[in-house]
Formats: C-alpha cells, sequence, structure tokens
C-alpha cells in the first residue's frame, strides 16, 4: 500500500508532492491523465507564472516544467486516469496497461477547475462550429490550430485577459470583450487596458442573447439597456464563470458544497471521508496559481501530520455557515483547537459592509470591508475562541 | 454519359433512410441513399430522447403502432450481433394529481389493447420504492418493463454500416431539388452534382418530407417541425433515477421525461414547439431554465447537479398523428413521411413495412444469402470499452474517457464522419462535462486533416 495518491499533477497537487518528499515521506504517487505532468499552465503561453510560490516570473509552459521539475522524485504516472474513488482511499485507475485498482493510506484531491461552457450555461441559438472557452482556445492556439478571426469574448474575469493576450500572440483581433455586470470584473488590466492595448472594445452591461449561425458562428445577438443588436463574428471565447472538475468526489458521495461546487473540506483539508483530503483550485472558483500552489503545500503539511496520527478526529468538527453577500466560505468544517483558522470566500456581489463572524451567538470577529465579486475574502480566527461552540456563521452586511 | 441506375434511390439518411437502406439492400436490390449534410443522422434524428418504446401508448390500430412494435422487436433480435446496447430500465408513468391519477386505468388499458400485456398500475408507496428520489407528491403510476434505453446515433449508423458493407451505395452532401420520371425509371437532380437514377424512390426526409413528397405529387401532409428541447446533467446525476420517468401523457406530447442515456447522463426534456424552422433546432435559455425547474420540482436532488449542455431536436410533425406511409404504383415512389415522435423505435419496423409494399407493388425480392454484419463500437458503460481495455491508446477525451484510437477509427472508418458534430456522435469526444475545455486541441489535431473548415494555423 503506497502512503500517499495525488490526483493531479498542476500547481497544487505537484506544489503537495515536492513537500511530502521533502519531508521524507516514501510511497507519494501523482496520478495525471494527460502526457505531460504541470497542469493548466501548460498551455497559458504568457508571462506572469510564479511569482507567488516560486518568487520569479515564468510563462505558463516554464512554470509547469519548473513545477515538474522541484517535484523530482515523485513517482508521477502520466496517462493514469482515475475513474472512481471508493471509500477508504481505493482508487480505479486507467492506464495504458489496464485498468487498476490502487490502495493509498491517504488521497488528495488536486484535479484542478474548468470554465463553463456554453452548453452548461444554457445560452440561446443555434450550435456551431466556432464556440469555445479561453482553455481550449489556449491551447489550440498553442498548437497552430486556430478555430476563428473574430471571436467575441464573453466575460471579464482575469481570464479574459488571458484569452485576449493569446489572441493577440496568435494575430487575431476579438471584435469586442462583453461584461453583463455593469463593470469588468478583473482589477487590472480594465477595460481601458483592453481599448488601448488590444484595440478591443469592451462593452459592459450587455448581454449575449443568442448565437447564431449555420455550421460555423455567424453572428451574436445582443441586448444593452433594452436595446438589440446583431454583432457579426466568427467565435464566441466563453470565459472564466470557474467550475471545479469535481466530479470524481461527487459520484463518489463525497459530501460536496453547493456554493462551492467543490469538496466541502474542514480545517485540515479533509473530505467527508477523511482518507481523501482536497486542494488547489478544485476547492472552488477559483485562485490563481500562486495560490493554489501554496494550497497544495498547505495541505501536504496536514496530511504530513494525519500520516504521524497528529489530527484531530473528524467527528469533532463545526459547521461553517457563510451568510449575507458572502457567497461561499471555506473550509465549511473545523475543528476547533489551538491553532489560528483561515477561512476564505467571495461575496455575491460587489459590496460595502461588514464582515463578522459569529460562533453560536458570540461576535469573534468583526472588519469593515469593500469587496468586489471576484475578490477573495480571508479572514483568521483564533481557534481557541471557538471551542466548545457548535457552528460558526461568517457574515457580509 | 449516363449515370449508373439504381434499383432504389432513398432521400434522407435519417434513422428512417438508414434502416430502410439496410433492409433493401439485405433484400437483394442495388440502393442509393442520398442525404443534403455531410453525413447521415443530421437531420431529426440527431437529437431525441433515445428510448425504445414499447407502443403502450400509441394509438390503437394505428400504422404507428404496428411499426413501433415490429420495430421494437427486431431491435431486440438485431442489436447483439451489430454491438448495439440495450438498457432495460422499464418506464413509470408518474401521476402528480389526482386528475392525472384517474387516468391511469386508462393507459393500462390502452396498453394492454396494444398487446404489452406487462403493463400494471402500481400505487404511490411502490412508486417510491423503485425510484425513492422523487418528490413526495406522487400519487401512483403505471409501470411499462419494456421500455428501455438504446444508443440514437450508434442505432442508425449500425444499420447504415450493414448497408455500405452490403454493397450498398451513400451519396453525401447531395441535395435532391427535383426529379422526373421516363420509362419507368426516376431521374433525381442533385444540388451541385450528376443526376442519380433510379427504378423506384423512397421519400424519407424528414422534416423536408411535404417538400421532397412534392417532386412526386402535390403533398397529402405538410410539415410543422415540433422543437423538442432538453437539458443534460453530468454523470454523478445519473444514479437519481433507475427507470424512465414519463409524465401522464397529453394529445400533442409524451410530455416531460426524465430519463437516464445509454451513456451515464440524466436528460430532463423535451419540449413541443411547433415551429416553422426544418434544419436548425436551436435551444433558448428561458425554456431550458423552465426544464430545469420541472426536473427539479420532480426529482429534488437534481437542483445539485451540475448540467452539462442542453440540445434540441425537430419532430417531422404534420396535420396527422399517425405515420403517413404509402406505396404509389403509378409513380415508382414510397413514402414514409411525418414520422413524428417514434421514429427511432419505429425505424426496423417501418423499413419491413416498406419492404411489404415493394413486394406488394414492385416485385419480388431475392434477399443476400449471407450478408456481412459489421459491429460499430460501443460507446456505453453497458457493454466494455477502450478505456477499460489493456494496450489502450491515449485517452484524448477526460470527460467521456475517449481513446485517440477511437476518434482516429471514426475519422478513417467505412463510415467516416463528416462533421465535428458526427464525430461527436460517433465518439462522444466534446459530448461531456467541459464540452471541449480539455480536449479541444486533441480533436482538432485529429479531425482538421478529415473535415474541412475546422482551423487554420
Ligand atoms: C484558461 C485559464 C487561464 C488561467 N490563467 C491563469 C494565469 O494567467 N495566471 C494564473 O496564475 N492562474 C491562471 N489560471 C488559474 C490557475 O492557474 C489554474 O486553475 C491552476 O492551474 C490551478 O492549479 P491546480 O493544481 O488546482 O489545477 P490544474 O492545473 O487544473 O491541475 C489539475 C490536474 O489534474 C489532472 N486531473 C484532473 N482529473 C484527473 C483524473 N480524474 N485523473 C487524473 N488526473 C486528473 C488534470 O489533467 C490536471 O493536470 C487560469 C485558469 C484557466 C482555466
Ligand atoms: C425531441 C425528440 C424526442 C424524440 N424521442 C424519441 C424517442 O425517445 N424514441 C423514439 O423512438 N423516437 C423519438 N423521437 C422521434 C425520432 O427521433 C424521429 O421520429 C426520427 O428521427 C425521424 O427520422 P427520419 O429519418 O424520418 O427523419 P430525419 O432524421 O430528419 O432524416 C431525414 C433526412 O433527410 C435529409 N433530407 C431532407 N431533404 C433532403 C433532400 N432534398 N435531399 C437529400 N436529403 C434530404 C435530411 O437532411 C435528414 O438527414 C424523438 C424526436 C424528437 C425531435
Amino acid at each position: 500500500m503506497h502512503n500517499v495518491a495525488i490526483i493531479g499533477a498542476g500547481p497544487a497537487g505537484l506544489t503537495a508532492a515536492r513537500v511530502l518528499l521533502q519531508a521524507g515521506i516514501s510511497g507519494v504517487q501523482v496520478l495525471e491523465r494527460n502526457p505531460q505532468p504541470g497542469g493548466l499552465p501548460r498551455f497559458c503561453d504568457h508571462q506572469g507564472w510564479g511569482v507567488w510560490d516560486m518568487h520569479r516570473l515564468y510563462t505558463g509552459p516554464r512554470y509547469a516544467g519548473e513545477l515538474v521539475r522541484r517535484a523530482a522524485g515523485a513517482d508521477i504516472l502520466i496517462n493514469t486516469t482515475v475513474t472512481a474513488l471508493e471509500p477508504n482511499g481505493h482508487l480505479h485507475i486507467s492506464t495504458p496497461g489496464g485498468p487498476e485498482y490502487l490502495q493509498s493510506r491517504i488521497v488528495l484531491l488536486a484535479t484542478g477547475i474548468r470554465e463553463k461552457p456554453r452548453g452548461a450555461r444554457l445560452v440561446s441559438g443555434t450550435r456551431p462550429w466556432g464556440i469555445t472557452t479561453t482553455g481550449a482556445f489556449q491551447e489550440m492556439a498553442q498548437a497552430g490550430q486556430i478555430p476563428f478571426r473574430r471571436p467575441v469574448i464573453i466575460g471579464s474575469e482575469l481570464v479574459a485577459f488571458s484569452a485576449l493576450l493569446t489572441a493577440r500572440h496568435a494575430g487575431i483581433k476579438p471584435v469586442a470583450m462583453l461584461e453583463p455586470g455593469p463593470r469588468i470584473l478583473a482589477r487590472r488590466p480594465g477595460g481601458l487596458i483592453a481599448r488601448a492595448v488590444f484595440g478591443v472594445p469592451v462593452r459592459t452591461n450587455t448581454q449575449l442573447l443568442e448565437i447564431r449561425g449555420i455550421d460555423r458562428v455567424e453572428s451574436v445577438l445582443l441586448e444593452r439597456n433594452g436595446q438589440r443588436e446583431e454583432l457579426a463574428c466568427d467565435g464566441v471565447i466563453f470565459t472564466g464563470q470557474f467550475t471545479p472538475e469535481a466530479w470524481l468526489p461527487r459520484s463518489a458521495g463525497l459530501q460536496i458544497d453547493p456554493a462551492t461546487g467543490g469538496p466541502a473540506i474542514d480545517n485540515f483539508f479533509r473530505c467527508s471521508d477523511p482518507a481523501y483530503f482536497a486542494t488547489g483550485n478544485l476547492l472552488r472558483p477559483v485562485e490563481h496559481s500562486g495560490f493554489a500552489a501554496l494550497e497544495g503545500a498547505r495541505a501536504a503539511a496536514q496530511i504530513l501530520r494525519a500520516l504521524r496520527g497528529e489530527l484531530p478526529p473528524p467527528q469533532a468538527a463545526i459547521p461553517v455557515i457563510p451568510g449575507g453577500a458572502l457567497r461561499y466560505i471555506y473550509p465549511q468544517r473545523i475543528i476547533p483547537g489551538g491553532i489560528p483558522i483561515q477561512l476564505h470566500g467571495r461575496a455575491r456581489h460587489a459590496h460595502k459592509g461588514r464582515l463578522r463572524a459569529m460562533a453560536d451567538d458570540t461576535l469573534v470577529f468583526e472588519r469593515l470591508i469593500r469587496i468586489l465579486p471576484e475578490r477573495r475574502i480571508s479572514l483568521t480566527l483564533p481557534g481557541a475562541a471557538l471551542t466548545g461552540r457548535n457552528s460558526l456563521a461568517v457574515i457580509l452586511d | 454519359m449516363t449515370a449508373k441506375s439504381f434499383d432504389i434511390a432513398l432521400i434522407g439518411a435519417g434513422v428512417v433512410g438508414c434502416a430502410a437502406w439496410r433492409a433493401f439492400t439485405l433484400a437483394g436490390l442495388s440502393c442509393i441513399l442520398i442525404e443534403r449534410e455531410a453525413d447521415i443522422i443530421s437531420g431529426a434524428s440527431k437529437g431525441n430522447s433515445a428510448i425504445l418504446h414499447t407502443g403502450f401508448d400509441a394509438t390503437p390500430g394505428s400504422l404507428e403502432l404496428a411499426c413501433m412494435r415490429e420495430g421494437y422487436r427486431l431491435y431486440r433480435e438485431i442489436h447483439e450481433p451489430l454491438g448495439l446496447p440495450l438498457l432495460e430500465t422499464g418506464a413509470m408513468v408518474v401521476a402528480w394529481s389526482e386528475e392525472e391519477l384517474a387516468k391511469l386505468p386508462g393507459i393500462v388499458a390502452q396498453a394492454h389493447q396494444n398487446g404489452v400485456t406487462d403493463v400494471t398500475q402500481i400505487t404511490a408507496e411502490q412508486v417510491r420504492a423503485r425510484e425513492p428520489g422523487l418528490a413526495n407528491d406522487v400519487k401512483g403510476g403505471v409501470w411499462i418493463p419494456g421500455e428501455a434505453l438504446i444508443d440514437p446515433w450508434s442505432a442508425p449508423l449500425a444499420y447504415a454500416r450493414q448497408a455500405l458493407a452490403n454493397g450498398g451505395t451513400l451519396h453525401l452532401n447531395a441535395e435532391v431539388t427535383s426529379g422526373s420520371l421516363t420509362g419507368g425509371t426516376w431521374t433525381l437532380t442533385i444540388k451541385n452534382a450528376a443526376p442519380i437514377q433510379a427504378r423506384i424512390v423512397i421519400n424519407c426526409a424528414g422534416n423536408f418530407g411535404d417538400l421532397v413528397e412534392a417532386i412526386a405529387r402535390p403533398s397529402p401532409f405538410t410539415i410543422t417541425p415540433r422543437k423538442g428541447q432538453f437539458v443534460v446533467y453530468d454523470k454523478p446525476a445519473h444514479g437519481l433515477v433507475q427507470s424512465i420517468i414519463l409524465p401522464v401523457p397529453t394529445a400533442r406530447t409524451k410530455g416531460i421525461v426524465i430519463t437516464r442515456t445509454a451513456f451515464g447522463n440524466l436528460l430532463v426534456g423535451p419540449t413541443a414547439e411547433d415551429q416553422p424552422e426544418r434544419r436548425l433546432a436551436t435551444t433558448e435559455t428561458a425554456t431550458l431554465n423552465a426544464l430545469h425547474a420541472a426536473g427539479c420540482r420532480m426529482l429534488p436532488a437534481l437542483a445539485g447537479m451540475e448540467i452539462t449542455t442542453a440540445y434540441a431536436g425537430l419532430r417531422p410533425a404534420t396535420q396527422f398523428k399517425d405515420y403517413q406511409i404509402e406505396a404509389l404504383p403509378a409513380q415508382n415512389w414510397i413514402t414514409a413521411g411525418g414520422i413524428r415522435s417514434t421514429g427511432l423505435t419505429g425505424a426496423l419496423g417501418i423499413a419491413r413495412h416498406m419492404r411489404g409494399l415493394y413486394e406488394t407493388h414492385f416485385g419480388t425480392l431475392k434477399p443476400l444469402p449471407s450478408p456481412l454484419w459489421p459491429r460499430v463500437p460501443n460507446l456505453t458503460e453497458t457493454l466494455p470499452r477502450p478505456h477499460a481495455q489493456p494496450g489502450r491508446s491515449e485517452i484524448i477525451c477526460h470527460c467521456e474517457l475517449v481513446t485517440h484510437d477511437e476518434v482516429a477509427a471514426a475519422l478513417a472508418s467505412p463510415l467516416p464522419a463528416g462533421s465535428i458534430g458526427g464525430l461527436r456522435r460517433r465518439t462522444r469526444c466534446m459530448m461531456g462535462r467541459c464540452q471541449g475545455f480539455y480536449c479541444s486541441r486533441r480533436v482538432l489535431e485529429l479531425a482538421a486533416p478529415y473535415i474541412p473548415g475546422l482551423a487554420d494555423a
């Protein structure tokens, strides 16, 4: 039996592997379904990676290479897909040699995130060729396969600017960037930069009503302030609206937080079956790679404690409940004790108000905040303040 | 130069055309199947509920019922040698109100009259025992053990592959625009291609059936395509129901169904919307949201499940409820029109019925003594799939676990995918929860040399 199986060789999984190896743990396997490890950054061919976790600036592919290099010594099984989870860390895997059954003391889920495609967004219209997501577009562009010349970009999270960068690299010119809300969601670079640097008009308060076209995308129907307009284009790139790649824990009946879309964890990164830990962007939509990588390291630190039998029994956990304008909060369960407890969440919409934490009826934290919907809200509570309580509510009012 | 003349030209490669092409080819005739799109199964047959119906609720005495019963029997007979799946789930008509409950005995009586004698009424408790996930205001139900799920794309593909393997001819990208009958031979004009000659023409043009019929005579039926939209849920939702959950039907439609698929998803749909468009089945956000809400009302746990995608299909509906199948002896013509909402089930029976019409009006048949039975690749979890075989090639579509070799084979097979949609229907690549987020590049690299216009470098 192996000590630890890590599912997913992205920033989170590889960083966790590195930490476990450095602590001298043997029998660490990383299972990766692709032919190369590295995760999502492999195809994101622009700068901006590594700043947080490696304190250097890399392109996505170089960063992916660096992650692999630093995890040297880990047993990375490529072309290996985990197809089902069973209780107590038993995994069904598909390998080139045939199906196998793998057993580990601990499994770390680090399967990452994807963008919500057109289908799941239930967008009206026909279904022609030329509709994609940023991630797919970047992968195609890197391989020199460009499915369109004048796409429209839907959304304005940071990843939409990643799509703009790739478009410019590939020599294609998006006709517009559309944001249904009143403002660009990404803090930087913002609409001005989109226009000035990329020459792409940004339209806020603009809804995509319908996709038109027979074999290929021919146009999109838009609505702004009650006015409809048909915009000619030959592709649609849906950006953002991230969804954790959580079908494995969902199918296995591990508890899923409907608000994050990822597995519910306690403050030791444990899922509802304590043989399973989860980390990285699987936990929620969405953080940058550096955050996911550091989270991988933090989960690995708890796995080391679990292997030594140092973690408290999971039954002692109390629920953490988001309230008010808070969209989600995680960890979803905490075990009060000596160590400080870190919580992260996001607001439903741009909000100015008071963030407070209530342990049963007692106020244990309070802060005035001003927050945008895509920005992370973090708070740290002294573990002792929660001892003996039955639940913790974190409320944004 | 005179074109080669066929015994039979079939217009339209939907499930009906594919089944008839197979039947007449195996009956020893030289047959050409003519399709305007770049691939077979690009019309009504590409978007349905994938249910193999027993015919329990069909109109007693109708031709539709006869063809469905025969189609149902024949599918069970040939699915194994063709490699086609059959998922025996059974179905349940569920009553949600006292008014609907009162209709159940009538449904049972009609089923028995239709020869589906194993249909029984069951109590609300029995419904809940079989389907604990349903909302608790269930009033009662009817249990139809024989309803089953099949693969809606591989079935017609298998019929077509068998026709092709046994000498049939396929002509894609070929729209029949007109035709003339002289000296017992039809000459069909094809847009942008040479004309085709045949002794007998079979009209199985689906949503274009009345337009094609006008080549032979003023069409006695008019098609008003009836659109049906669906929401598809991701695989974790698959286990929320075991059987096909049918509503108490109305005069117009079978109503909103909740069903698993043979691929391991869950469907909620279809709607029934009369509209003029014959070719492009569009989805509408508001309708899909309403379907999702209706699904969640019946099956509350759906609310926590992820939606994979949505799609729509167009039923070839006419002013008549029954199939419009007829031989016109003077015109050397057979019509199979208005195959509205049961054609996937009925196709093999319709083909058998048309064979009978041929023998009555046009001559005797000499069936092939030992036809080939090519098997189609399996796409469902009901049979072993390549991703679980030793020595498998790389998995390139991670959501549906489709391997490199499956995609390559579908592009280079005897009846290769003619469009990305055709490739998706043959392999399930890009059909899963990510809808191409993880696999677009790999699929494109493989498909671009075969399917023009997908990408430029
Ligand atoms: C289009 C896009 C652009 C982005 N751009 C940036 C950016 O510019 N800068 C930035 O900092 N962040 C960016 N991000 C966010 C972030 O970098 C990624 O989400 C990051 O890679 C998260 O790391 P991870 O390890 O959690 O997941 P991933 O990198 O997604 O790694 C998960 C790994 O798990 C594997 N896996 C999944 N399921 C299985 C299974 N069943 N069996 C085996 N293996 C499996 C996957 O193949 C993958 O390799 C972007 C995200 C997207 C989607
Ligand atoms: C929403 C929905 C749900 C359904 N559910 C079920 C179910 O669960 N079970 C079941 O048994 N049935 C079901 N059906 C019914 C079934 O799908 C149809 O009855 C069947 O697909 C009709 O097939 P067809 O071959 O007649 O038509 P089509 O599939 O439309 O085939 C006709 C073909 O003719 C071609 N064509 C038209 N004009 C020309 C021309 N001039 N020249 C050349 N080619 C031409 C078209 O391109 C098309 O490919 C459902 C249908 C819908 C829409």
